[in-house]
């Protein structure tokens, strides 16, 4: 099934959880990248290496240790910033996830120490956000709306899963200061179109944030080639650690924009009654930000870099059209998400008639040693929309194979049977 | 296979048979719970009659097996009974379900109930076989209060 270059078996080999058994003899079958990956032994040996041998606090211990620790991290500056095409290392900033890089540009808006007219709002300026966000592409959005009397208005979705389109431009208008909608649905897998959204964007003179939380880790994204304003993603998705995500936004509007978190290392000059501030990315890495998973998030970007994201894509790509193949052989499955490979990732959400999501979840679970996630995925709006108050959810990697989602499916039909 | 000693036969059998659902009239109380970490729900009504005895609970609602299978349970255990003694039923239900699997139920006052004796084990489970019965429990106190 899969491409020559692109051996499976050797890439699950890196990855030590995989091979492990769970209690009562189980093999684990993991089904569940979307909500947090695994991490292959180069991730964990380098941080494991740099808290042995190199650890201190970085940008401001003026010793053998401090610069270590200084050049390890902005090394994995670097690293992220090449990844993702960020024109500057500058651009990127380390957040501690994709939630707080979305929180932060929402903070910058209709903020009192705002200067710059593209970030003021207040009563009669909108948002833009779409029915198919995670909560934390939504929630941060309603805060601001509630902290400025600006309107929160957003995209639909259709029946097939897509953002909905037809009222685009009624929608995004001269009163729309911002639109954050998510590069890839956590739920439907759906990959939205960037571009029909950023033209109309552009014409209104709205700003562009992508939540590229499902995005980053599974395709090559290139910021500048997309053309967005802001970009938010995250680093245990990406098999990286927890604890670092990553907020990339066009040069000048980073300078711009006001400070979010005030501390240390943000600051150029304090004094009782005032400060000024370090220049970007500094201004927005308030305190000892953290140093290993940031580290560790270089390394995982090299690893991803070292396999290949096109052969990353190309195989969850196999995955996603093998998965869809087998999940309609299953009576009373239901897919919530594009039934067609055409703008869609490797995140197969379903519900199976008369059978509640928990229930699935349990016995995958306990039976076969399958996880998926089940609920709504923190995508609670999206659930409504379909009428449903949760999915069973798997997402696919780089070290899946097909062989697993034939466990799936097997485990499927041993559900139906208890509940038949 | 852990989960099998979960899914016990009668918890299936009042899954996909469900005593007594529907809401029904007349009734003293009626309380709405919801278990927000997975959606499910419950609407749930008490009819105490004439010496504290329990008439009718009568229920509607959306969730998961257990929760679901419960709510059944919990209908054919104290439709017929008085509050006090239901409320003991209550009681001994809840230590068993909080009682991570440890807890040796006892059985002349559990009846059905102890096929959710497998389901204290998973923690993430407890709340939605104690939906129904918290609910209950609810209604009961606000039907006296009137």
């Amino acid at each position: 099934m899969t491409q020559t270059s692109f051996d499976v078996e050797r890439i699950r080999k890196d990855f030590p959880v995989l091979s492990r058994e769970l209690p009562g003899g189980r093999p684990l079958v993991y089904l569940d990248s979307g909500n947090s990956s695994q991490k292959p032994t180069q991730v964990i040996e380098t941080m494991r290496e740099h808290l042995a041998l190199h650890y201190s606090n970085v940008g401001r211990a003026m010793h053998a240790l401090g610069a270590e620790s200084t050049e390890a991290y902005e090394s994995a500056r670097d690293k992220i910033a090449a990844f993702v095409g960020a024109p500057s290392r500058d651009e990127v900033v380390f957040t501690k996830n994709a939630s707080e890089a979305l929180n932060l540009v929402a903070y910058s808006f209709g903020n009192p120490a705002n200067t710059d007219d593209r970030f003021r709002l207040g009563p009669g300026d909108e948002i833009v956000i779409s029915e198919m966000e995670h909560h934390s592409n939504i929630v941060p959005w309603q805060l601001l709306a509630q902290r400025t009397g600006a309107t929160l208005r957003w995209f639909g979705v259709t029946d097939e899963g897509r953002l909905d389109l037809s009222g685009l431009d009624d929608l995004v208008t001269e009163r729309t200061k911002i639109i954050s909608i998510a590069h890839q649905s956590n739920v439907l897998g759906t990959v939205n179109p960037v571009a029909d959204v950023l033209a109309r964007a552009r014409q209104a003179g709205a700003l562009v944030m992508l939540d590229a939380s499902q995005s980053v880790p599974h395709h090559p994204v290139d910021v500048a080639a997309l053309g967005v304003d802001f970009v938010a993603f995250t680093g245990h998705k990406m098999v990286g650690p927890s604890g670092i995500g990553v907020l990339w936004g066009r040069g000048e509007l980073l300078e711009a924009m006001p400070p979010f978190l005030g501390g240390g290392e943000m600051i150029e000059a304090v004094w009782m009654d005032r400060s000024t501030y370090a220049p970007i990315p500094h201004k927005f890495e308030a305190g000892t930000p953290p140093i290993v998973e940031a580290i560790g998030l270089g390394a995982a970007v090299d690893y991803l870099s070292g396999v290949g994201m096109a052969a990353v894509e190309a195989h969850e790509r196999e995955l996603a059209a093998y998965g869809l193949d087998a999940l309609r052989e299953l009576p009373g499955l239901r897919l919530i998400g594009p039934d067609s490979l055409e703008m869609r990732g490797g995140t197969l959400a379903f519900t199976l008639d008369g059978i509640h999501p928990h229930d699935v979840g349990q016995i995958l679970d306990d039976a076969f040693g399958v996880a998926v996630r089940v609920g709504h995925h923190c995508a609670r709006p999206l659930h409504l929309r379909f009428g449903i108050p949760a999915t069973t959810r798997a997402s696919f990697y780089l070290y899946n194979t097909t062989g697993e989602i034939d466990a799936l499916v097997r485990g499927l039909h041993h559900v139906q049977k208890v509940f038949a | 296979m852990i989960g099998e000693s979960m899914y016990q036969e009668l918890i299936l059998e009042h899954y996909k048979h469900p005593q007594g659902r529907g809401l029904r009239e007349p009734y003293d109380a009626e309380v709405h719970h919801v278990n927000p970490t997975c959606g499910d729900e419950i609407t749930l009504r008490v009819r105490v009659g004439e010496a504290g005895k329990i008439e009718d609970v009568s229920y509607d609602g959306q969730g998961c097996s257990i929760s679901q299978a419960a709510a059944s349970v919990l209908h054919e255990l104290t439709t017929g009974s008085t509050v006090r003694e239901t409320l003991s039923v209550v009681d001994e239900f809840t230590r068993l379900m909080q009682g991570r699997g440890q807890v040796e139920p006892d059985e002349d006052v559990l009846g059905d109930a102890v096929a959710f004796a497998g389901v204290a084990k998973f923690p993430a489970r407890v709340k939605c076989a104690l939906l129904s019965w918290m609910a209950y429990k609810d209604a009961v106190v606000r039907s006296a209060a009137q």
